[in-house]
């Protein structure tokens, strides 16, 4: 008996009037997933210096509501937290990712800021978390799962707080994925169970990354126009984006 | 759902006679294009990026098999799992079955259009599963009991009134006092009645606006968050989505992105990109502990290699409905199934039949602006075309139509006996249109002035008055 599998390949090579792609096919594909070449990166951000991406990632920021606050170093992040959840009326409480370049942000300046370590948990109202990269050409963030940064913390809470620092601030989603890549190869994610990777051989030439579970880009805080088309933000996730651009250089690339 | 495309004339004039519906629909009409035109202004780009996008799908589809197998391959190499479905039967039990292992009592869904063809929560329900859609729009059309009327906007046919009608009807729990008088009060309420739903569900069901051959991955774009509460707080993830979604590389899906938001809302990029793959890593905090596809084909495998293979590029951005001057006149609902607009022209016949649907490829005027602003160049005026031919060869037009057309043809194929009649036609309609220079109705052409009044010929047809015209002695060159 055919499986539903046979028969949705089969019915394609029929559809196509040909039978499996042929060896040459198959290595001129490979080679095109391989190379993962780049298509058109329009020149908005593609043509700018470090600083010309700054600027238009945070003006393309706040054009969907992001809000950014810049600070010299990282030391001076309890000191903004406090400042933005002071300015915007909200609890002096948060929960910070265990990322462990968190792990040498000062709390103890601030010590009315009562900060725990982990996920996001229903009560969370407000986290703080680390980011991948800034991508200049939609003022976009892009955050990656990882034991130091679990996703809830990006939708949970009603008030999300990003660090990026300055030097994270690509010009494409192409850089961005660049910037996945290597860290797929410098710190591959263990798989939890059992798996199959492929290792080599025309079938597994690909030597596909394993990207981390979850990435998320996220433009502007959530929103929704399902009403009327009128734009209410914090549909289901947070009702407000505040990103703490860090001047100074990363602590880890 | 059971389709009810065949009665588009019917569901269309029910369509004109809704005095909300027509609200609505004014608001979408002058919103959307005006969004994306500011939106694609901001870049340059944005033609040539139209052309790649087109050239990316159709390499896609033209190595269809190959990329599912490379993507089967790293889904599986990411610890996830990939089912496969022929129909939407197997889909949908392949979408239970999984619910079943996990012991689901409840499910959440992010908006996914492949659920809605493949009727999932009415299965899910029969089979003692509850869905609750998360979406702020299908889950204002999931309490009022019907389809989405747009495939991103689903509860565009709705006004703010009804849906605090829906609302109060559902959430009895709530004081039936609250005011629910505009969108912001309409939005938190939805957001503190559903969250408790998100954090209690046992599966979390999405579709994919992507699947990506090189990773293994699946991407959701969606501005309220709700996809991601979806697939990241159940133990299990599941993504239903067509085998036409899959793209060779991220570089690939960065470049239909750059399309996608613009096209659809007129965004830069909407709030929420999403990239997954596989269940969640040792010692990761959060995430699904397992993830599963089910990648449907339903139809799509056949429209390969022929006329509509040119649909199975749709990004489903929705832009075609978002410019179509008959769906901005009769709303989604007409249309009588899940996909409406000129995108739903083509697509419905292709996947419930042309028998079923076969109204759809003639709802339209041939303006032609679907074309011009889908982000993949998709022909919808000459894949509708196509349908009409299929229509009538296999004899499915009723016997007046089908009489009248072969006339027509039999007649417009012998000129001089073409221009004959049309000079006889236009001599008697002129002598009898003469004291008033218009028909308020005419034998034959109710159709015509039905709607509107029909000009009287003026003298004679534009073909005697060109001929005399080249006759003329010492005519201007």
């Amino acid at each position: 008996m055919s499986t539903p599998r046979d028969d949705i390949l089969g019915g394609i090579r029929h559809a196509l009037r040909r039978g499996a792609a042929s060896p040459d096919a198959g290595a001129e594909i490979h080679e095109r997933v391989a190379a993962h070449r780049r298509n058109l990166v329009p020149a908005r951000a593609a043509a700018l210096g470090r600083k010309g991406r700054i600027e238009l990632f945070v003006a393309m920021a706040e054009a969907v509501q992001t809000t950014v606050a810049r600070v010299a170093s990282q030391t001076d992040i309890p000191a903004e937290v406090a400042r933005y959840l002071a300015a915007e009326n909200l609890p002096a409480e948060l929960v910070v990712a265990p990322e462990a370049s968190f792990d040498g942000i000062p709390w103890d300046r601030r010590p009315l800021l009562q900060v725990r370590r982990g996920r996001a948990e229903a009560y969370d109202a407000v986290s703080l978390t680390p980011s991948l990269a800034g991508i200049a050409e939609t003022g976009t963030l892009m955050l990656a799962s990882g034991p130091g940064t679990p996703s809830t913390l990006n939708f949970l809470p009603d008030t999300h707080i990003v660090v990026l620092h300055a030097g994270q601030v690509v010009a494409s989603y192409e850089d961005g994925w660049d910037l996945l890549r290597a860290l797929c190869q410098d710190d591959p994610p263990a798989l939890a169970g059992e798996v199959d990777r492929p290792t080599g051989g025309p079938e597994g030439a690909n030597a596909s990354p394993l990207l981390p579970r979850t990435v998320n880009l996220i433009t502007g805080p959530s929103r929704t126009g399902d009403i009327e088309q009128r734009i209410q933000l914090g549909a289901h996730g947070p009702r407000r984006l505040h990103v703490v651009l860090v001047e100074d250089a990363p602590a880890q690339p | 759902m059971q389709p009810t495309s065949h009665s588009f004339p019917a569901n269309a004039r029910a369509g004109l006679a809704d005095p909300i519906l027509q609200q609505a629909l004014g608001l979408a009409r002058t919103g959307f294009p005006q969004r994306r035109l500011e939106a694609i202004a901001r870049l340059p780009e944005f033609e040539e990026l139209r052309e790649e996008g087109r050239a990316i799908k159709d390499h896609v589809l033209a190595y269809l098999d190959f990329y599912l197998e490379l993507y089967e391959r790293n889904v599986a190499a990411s610890g996830g799992h990939v089912h496969w479905a022929r129909n939407a039967e197997e889909a949908r039990a392949a979408i239970l079955d999984i619910c079943r292992a996990a012991n689901a009592k409840i499910v959440t869904k992010g908006k996914s259009m492949v659920a809605e063809e493949i009727a999932l929560n009415e299965h899910l329900e029969a089979n003692g599963i509850t869905p609750v859609e998360t979406d702020l729009g299908e889950y204002i059309i999931q309490l009022r009991h019907e389809p989405p009327s747009h495939i991103i906007a689903p509860a565009i046919h709705l006004m703010k009134e009804q849906v605090a009608d829906a609302f109060r009807g559902a959430h009895t729990e709530l004081d039936p006092a609250r005011p629910l008088t505009d969108p912001r009060a309409l939005c938190d309420e939805a957001r503190t009645v559903l969250r408790p739903r998100f954090l209690a569900a046992d599966v979390g069901i999405t579709g994919a606006n992507f699947i990506i051959a090189e990773t293994g991955s699946s991407i959701i774009v969606t501005n309220e968050g709700n996809g991601d509460l979806t697939q990241i707080l159940p133990r299990v993830h599941i993504v239903v989505t067509g085998i036409e979604k899959i793209v060779p590389t991220l570089e690939d899906a960065a470049t239909l992105l750059r399309l996608l938001a613009r096209s659809a809302t007129g965004q830069e990029f909407s709030s929420y990109t999403t990239i997954s793959t596989g269940p969640r890593r040792a010692g990761d905090l959060d995430g699904p502990e397992e993830y599963h596809v089910v990648l449907v084909d339903n139809g799509r495998s056949a429209m390969l290699g022929g006329e509509f293979q040119d649909m199975l590029r749709c990004l489903r951005c929705a832009a075609c409905l978002n410019h179509c001057p008959v769906y901005a006149a009769v709303g989604g609902h007409a249309y009588g199934w899940v996909y409406p607009g000129p995108m739903g022209a083509v697509l419905t016949p292709a996947l419930v039949g042309v028998g079923e649907a076969g109204h759809l490829p003639n709802a339209s005027t041939f303006c032609g602006r679907c074309e011009s602003v889908c982000p993949v160049k998709i022909p919808l005026p000459k894949m509708m075309r196509h349908w009409r031919e299929r229509e009538f060869s296999w004899r499915l037009n009723p016997p007046v139509y089908r009489s009248g057309l072969k006339l027509w043809a039999w007649v417009a194929q012998r000129p001089a006996l073409y221009h004959a009649l049309a000079g006889v036609a236009s001599r008697l309609l002129g002598w009898a249109g003469l004291h008033r220079g218009r028909f308020r109705s005419l034998p034959l052409a109710q159709g015509w002035t039905a709607a509107r009044d029909l000009p009287a010929p003026q003298g004679r047809s534009f073909q005697s008055l060109w001929a005399e015209h080249q006759r003329r002695p010492g005519r201007a060159r």
